[in-house]
């Protein structure tokens, strides 16, 4: 486990070992403000700064900290860091964080990071596990995305809306509104409208896969059957 | 000369899924023609739209997990499903409310969970309260019945209903009103016997509130006929009704302002009758044992009425079956019959000892 490549990681953060959609951790933040893109983005970006320090740190300190006391210290660091990410949300964009409440404290409790210090930054060198960081944090931020937007422009017919909470006044206008003024889907932005689309989402990702597996099972050359016999005489009529 | 030789069983019995299927449809009738006397069109058109989209969306799943099409679409259960979403939509409701509920019910109640026989939840009960939740004004928008219409107003005729369905303007003014158990649940302060005089739709029904009464004996006509041609056993629904109404006497307290309503209107108005017969029937989604289904159907009456007094909606069949589907493996558990040559009735979940 102690040397692994680049793309290894890149790949298992983005894809193979997404932390949504595979090993389906950190999914009570996740269903429960992905109501709309800006919450997403807001939820995503500060997971993935936690996730970031907290796997820098972490490998850092791997040398000097015992086993037994390990997990104790792991939850420690990550608690720091999502106090930071608080109070950087509160003096920065107040309104989103009114919005997100109890589930930006509640990353403390995202077993994504704590399982990432875990089981990747503790063995790994600094840079590795900055960069597992990344890809990690990004893949959860590309499904919290997906869930956000999806939900929002089903269950509310809007998609960007109120990015100004993020953005600051310039993205006013940019909430797209495709489906007119009066439509609504209820059960999209409510939480069994979550579990759903979570569900498709995971069923996409596993046709995808499916999808490669057999163009790569196509271009590999038919295992040869049986002996091939040579006939030395005569002609075959 | 060769014989053809055929597997055993070679006695089969008459009640194919599909014939059991076919008769369900039959035994709606009684309620379906009384829905259309006293409410109009609009249950036979949420009816048919509900039966067209049913078939479609469960074809095109079928072909997408390339299951034999005929073998499925020929056991009538999404036709099934479709008729009793149907019925239980508000008629004249858009057209657009009756495709997503059922596009709901077949594809992801039934066939994401692996078709007939698979599906833990009630595919028309979840269609149902996804609309329930999704489309508030559209489905607790009511029609008047027939008999309380003003004078010189009649339901929209069948063309005229077609155009409102299609266009998705809500019905005029007139021809909308409250169900009685709306009416129980909108009026604070005032005793049962003042509401019973004020509001027509009590003080000229014989004894539930009118039209309402009729839509149910309709729906317990066609549970009799289930029943008498032996397609579940009476356990379910007397259990269901019997603690309904039995809540209902408990809770009577001789129609004081707080009172939920007399035990009459509690059976033979809302989704009652429907309910008992059609909905909590359901084999695959409810218990097995006859002892699993009194207790299952007890459980379902139970929430009923706790819903229907002191919840937020004026019905709850939908929401108590699909609570009580949720139980039903554990009831299931505790309610294994005794085997024959056996003392005790075992658990599922008990190791056998050998």
């Amino acid at each position: 486990m102690s040397n692994v490549s680049i793309s290894e990681v890149t790949k298992n953060g983005l894809w193979t070992n997404n932390p949504a959609l595979v090993q389906l951790l950190g999914l009570c933040p996740l269903l429960a403000v992905t109501g709309t893109v800006v919450n997403a983005l807001g939820l995503g970006l500060a997971t993935m700064m936690v996730l970031i320090g907290s796997n820098v740190i972490v490998s850092l300190i791997r040398r000097h900290v015992g086993d037994a006391v390990r997990l104790p210290v792991f939850v420690i660091i990550i608690a720091t860091f999502v106090t930071c990410a608080e109070l950087l949300m509160k003096a920065y964009t107040y309104e989103l964080y009114q919005i997100l409440g109890i589930f930006i404290p509640l990353i403390v409790t995202n077993c994504a990071i704590l399982g990432r210090a875990e089981a990747f930054a503790s063995k790994q060198p600094v840079g590795m596990a900055a960069l597992d960081g990344i890809m990690m944090g990004l893949g959860f931020l590309f499904v919290l995305l997906m869930l956000g937007g999806l939900r929002e422009l089903l269950g509310q017919g809007t998609l960007f809306a109120d990015m100004h909470l993020l953005f600051g006044p310039m993205a006013n206008s940019w909430t797209i509104a495709p489906f007119g003024e009066n439509y609504s889907f209820l059960i999209a932005v409510l939480p069994p409208g979550a579990f759903l689309v979570m569900g498709f989402l995971m069923a996409i990702k596993n046709a995808i896969d499916w999808q490669i597996k057999l163009r790569a099972d196509a271009v590999k050359p038919d295992p040869v059957k049986g002996a091939k016999r040579i006939r030395t005489t005569g002609n075959i009529s | 000369m060769a014989f053809k030789q055929v597997t055993s069983p070679h006695a089969h019995g008459a009640k194919s899924t599909a014939n059991v299927m076919k008769l369900v449809v039959l035994a709606t009738i009684p309620g379906l023609v009384a829905l259309t006397w006293h409410f109009g069109w609009g249950s036979l058109i949420n009816v048919v739209l509900a039966c067209l989209t049913a078939v479609i969306s469960e074809a095109l799943v079928l072909k997408i997990r390339k299951r034999p099409l005929a073998f499925y679409l020929g056991d009538y259960s999404a036709v099934v499903t479709a008729v009793l979403l149907g019925l239980a939509l508000p008629p004249l409701c858009p057209w657009w409310v009756v495709v997503i509920g059922t596009v709901f019910s077949v594809v992801i109640a039934k066939q994401l969970f692996g078709g007939l026989g698979y599906n833990p939840f009630n595919p028309a009960m979840v269609g149902y309260v996804v609309l329930l939740i999704s489309f508030p004004v559209q489905m607790t928008t009511w029609i008047t019945p027939l008999a309380l219409l003003p004078e010189g107003i009649s339901h929209p005729d069948f063309i005229e209903s077609l155009r409102l369905v299609f266009s998705s303007l809500a019905p005029v003014d007139g021809v909308t009103g409250a169900t009685p158990l709306d009416s129980f649940k909108h009026t604070s302060g005032v005793t049962v016997d003042q509401i019973y005089q004020k509001d027509s739709l009590f003080s000229q029904a014989m004894f539930a509130g009118v039209g309402w009464e009729w839509v149910n004996l309709g729906f317990l006509a066609g549970g009799i006929i289930m029943l008498s041609n032996r397609l579940f056993t009476w356990h379910g629904p007397v259990a269901m009704l019997a603690t309904l109404a039995l809540m209902s006497l408990i809770f009577w307290d001789s129609g004081s302002s707080q009172s939920p309503g007399s035990m009459m209107m509690h059976l033979f108005s809302g989704a009652s009758m429907m309910g008992a017969f059609f909905i909590l029937t359901d084999p695959v989604s409810s218990t097995v044992s006859n002892r699993g289904r009194l207790v299952y159907g007890a459980l379902i009456g139970f929430l009923v009425y706790i819903i229907r007094a002191w919840g937020n909606y004026p019905d709850a069949i939908a929401f108590a079956v699909l609570l009580a589907n949720f139980c039903a493996p554990f009831i299931d558990n505790y309610t294994l019959p005794r085997t024959y040559g056996h003392t005790d009735r075992r658990k599922a979940t008990e190791r056998s000892e050998d």
